[in-house]
Order: structure tokens, then C-alpha cells, then sequence
């Protein structure tokens, strides 16, 4: 069977239609078959719109919302909030509090760490055993690799390697997102799975993180959001009198 | 003594402006040893066989040991001079004859 690509943080400006149809069209051009946008949290019309676009360019769309809670309190409210109108969660983490939460939460999907500013990287042993628990995965944006220069970049590398080994020891699955918002940052999926292998990844786990994990988060939440669905392997088939 | 493999790669230029081929070819070779030091550029054995400025399309090679680490630095790269660009690999091939087969066989987008 044929690989899925996803990319799931793809950040076009929202508001230019313009510019989500090129993103978009490149997205399909660079052979990814699943994008998610991040939205603020309602955007009903803008998520229908860029539902279109994407039809219209032949790439399959998930809705996405990131939390930047800064209280765990905070983000327990945006989740039961918010959890049934996006097909992805993700959660940025900038305090030791929040991650903790989102890493023990099961409606969390996606774990993101703000890469530039190290005194952040919550991602610890700690971290990575709740996650492993639940359902969340750890989500590595691929733009500050490529923006970023000289010694900036030097201990970039060495922060994700870092967070990658803790993943994989706890076996937290990883997503390669690009993160980026200009159509000349953005790479093929098997580029950006060569750009993964920087951080010690093979190139198996590299591929599934661009492919497999992102693709398995959305089928998943897909299924839960739909109405046939009842609890995890529970599901309705059929509904009648006759049932 | 061993037969060394070869690996050569098709790249796409995906820029507004235009490059010549000594220009792309110093990028490249900035981008590996940015990322791998001047001992790993020097174990990549890079060269370019081809290079198309109007179709920006360009054809270089590699070992094969080193093709993982060629491909991460075009990946790399977001610029040449002030002039941005992005690379990507269409198709990479063992022979020279089999990529240009591969690549009239590419659909075209």
C-alpha cells in the first residue's frame, strides 16, 4: 500500500485565500496527501474554507488548534472546551505545569516544545513516561532548522537529540511537522525525514515520523469524533428497531 | 579492490531568480560542510554532472554511503547569497541512464 505523507503544522495566513491555495498546491505537488492548519479556537468559515481549498488541490485536510495555556487549569478548560470541534490537539508547552498536564491528558495529541528558548525544554524522562501513558506524541517543527545558523543551530541539534532519545526510550511516537508559513521552507517528505535523521533518527522511524504517527492521530481522532463511535473498540453498526 | 557505489541525484531548483552552476555547486558544498565539517564534505565525493540553468534542474553525484547525508544538506538549504531557494530531490538513481529514464517518466507538474 501506497505511504501517506502528512505534514500537520502547515501555517499559511488564515485570512489569505491566496495564499493557503498556494501552500496548498505546492503541498500537493511535493507529494504530502494530509495537512493539518492550526486556527484560532473559532474559526467554524475559516476551517470550511481551507476545507475547500484543499479539495480543490487534491490534499486531505485536518482542522488543528494549538494550546498556549499558562496554567494547567487553563488548558483542562480550553480542552473541554474545544476537544470535539478540531481533529488535532496540539499543545505548546511553556511551563513545566502545562506539560505535565497535556503529557497526562488523553485528549492531548500532539506535545510541542518552543525550541529557541532551551530553559523550556520540559521534555524529561518524567514528560516522556506520561506521554507513553496516553496518547500524546511528541511534535518537532523542522522550521527553526532551517532558519536558524551557526551556534543557534549547534544547540538546537543537540536539544532535539536529546528530546529523541527520551522518546524513543519511553517509545512516545514522534511527528515531523515543517512549521512553516513560507512555500520555499517547505521540503518533500522524504527531505524532511533526511533532515530528521539529524536528530538521530533512522531513516524507518524518520519516515514514520512523516507518515505512519501524524496519519494514525487523525485517523483516530477522525473515528472518535464520529457519530458511530462509542468508546475506544465500541462502535454503533447499526440503529433500528430490529437491532 | 571494492567497487565503490555511485548515487546521482536529481535536483529541483525551486526559485524566482537564477543561479549559475559554479554558484549552486559552492551553496551545496557550504550547505555539507556547515552541517558535517570539512572531513565529512570531504567523504561525500560530491560532483556536478549536469546543470540546467533555464530548467533548473540540476544533476549531481554522490556515494552511496554519503547519500543520506547529501540529501539532509540540499534539504538544508534556504539560500544562495540573499537570493532564496528551495531544493528538492526528484529522483535519485544509480546509473546516469536510469535517472533520465526515471525523470521523463515523472508526471509533469
Amino acid at each position: 500500500m501506497k505511504r501517506v505523507y502528512a505534514d500537520l503544522h502547515l501555517c499559511p495566513d488564515i485570512g489569505g485565500r491566496e495564499q493557503i491555495s498556494r501552500i496548498m498546491a505546492k503541498a500537493s505537488r511535493l507529494g504530502y496527501g494530509l495537512v493539518a492548519v492550526p486556527f484560532p479556537k473559532f474559526s467554524e468559515e475559516q476551517i470550511r474554507q481551507t476545507r475547500e481549498i484543499c479539495r480543490e488541490a487534491g490534499v486531505d485536510f485536518a482542522s488543528r488548534v494549538n494550546f498556549r495555556s499558562r496554567t494547567p487549569e487553563e488548558l483542562l478548560a480550553s480542552l473541554r472546551k474545544l476537544r470535539r470541534r478540531f481533529e488535532v490537539i496540539a499543545v505548546t508547552c511553556e511551563s513545566k505545569g502545562v506539560a505535565r498536564q497535556a503529557a497526562k491528558d488523553r485528549r492531548v495529541d500532539l506535545l510541542n516544545f518552543p525550541q529557541p528558548d532551551f530553559r523550556r525544554a520540559f521534555f524529561d524522562a518524567a514528560e516522556a513516561e506520561l506521554a507513553s501513558n496516553c496518547l500524546a506524541s511528541l511534535e518537532i517543527d523542522m522550521k527553526p532548522l532551517l532558519t536558524q545558523a551557526g551556534p543557534a543551530r549547534t544547540r538546537l541539534l543537540s536539544n532535539l537529540r536529546r528530546e529523541v532519545a527520551t522518546a524513543k526510550e519511553f517509545h512516545v511516537p514522534i511527528v515531523i511537522s515543517s512549521g512553516v508559513s513560507d512555500e520555499l521552507l517547505m521540503r518533500k517528505p522524504k527531505d524532511m525525514a533526511a533532515l530528521a535523521s539529524l536528530c538521530d533518527l533512522n531513516g524507518v522511524h524518520a519516515l514514520e515520523a512523516v507518515s505512519k504517527n501524524p496519519v494514525a492521530i487523525v485517523k483516530r481522532n477522525r473515528e472518535k469524533l464520529g457519530p458511530k463511535f462509542v468508546a475506544p473498540g465500541i462502535r454503533v453498526i447499526r440503529r433500528g428497531k430490529d437491532c | 579492490m571494492k567497487r565503490v557505489k555511485r548515487r546521482y541525484l536529481a535536483v529541483e531548483i525551486d526559485s524566482c531568480e537564477t543561479f549559475n552552476s559554479h554558484e549552486f555547486m559552492d551553496a551545496v558544498w557550504n550547505a555539507v560542510s556547515k552541517l558535517f565539517g570539512e572531513y565529512g564534505a570531504s567523504q561525500t565525493g560530491l560532483s556536478l554532472i549536469g546543470y540546467d540553468e533555464t530548467e533548473k534542474l540540476a544533476v549531481i553525484r554522490t556515494w552511496h554511503k554519503t547519500l543520506e547525508m547529501v540529501r539532509t544538506a540540499l534539504a538544508s538549504m534556504t539560500q544562495i547569497g540573499n537570493k532564496q531557494l528551495a531544493l528538492h530531490v526528484l529522483v535519485v538513481s544509480g546509473t546516469i541512464k536510469a535517472l533520465h529514464r526515471r525523470l521523463e517518466e515523472k508526471p509533469v507538474q
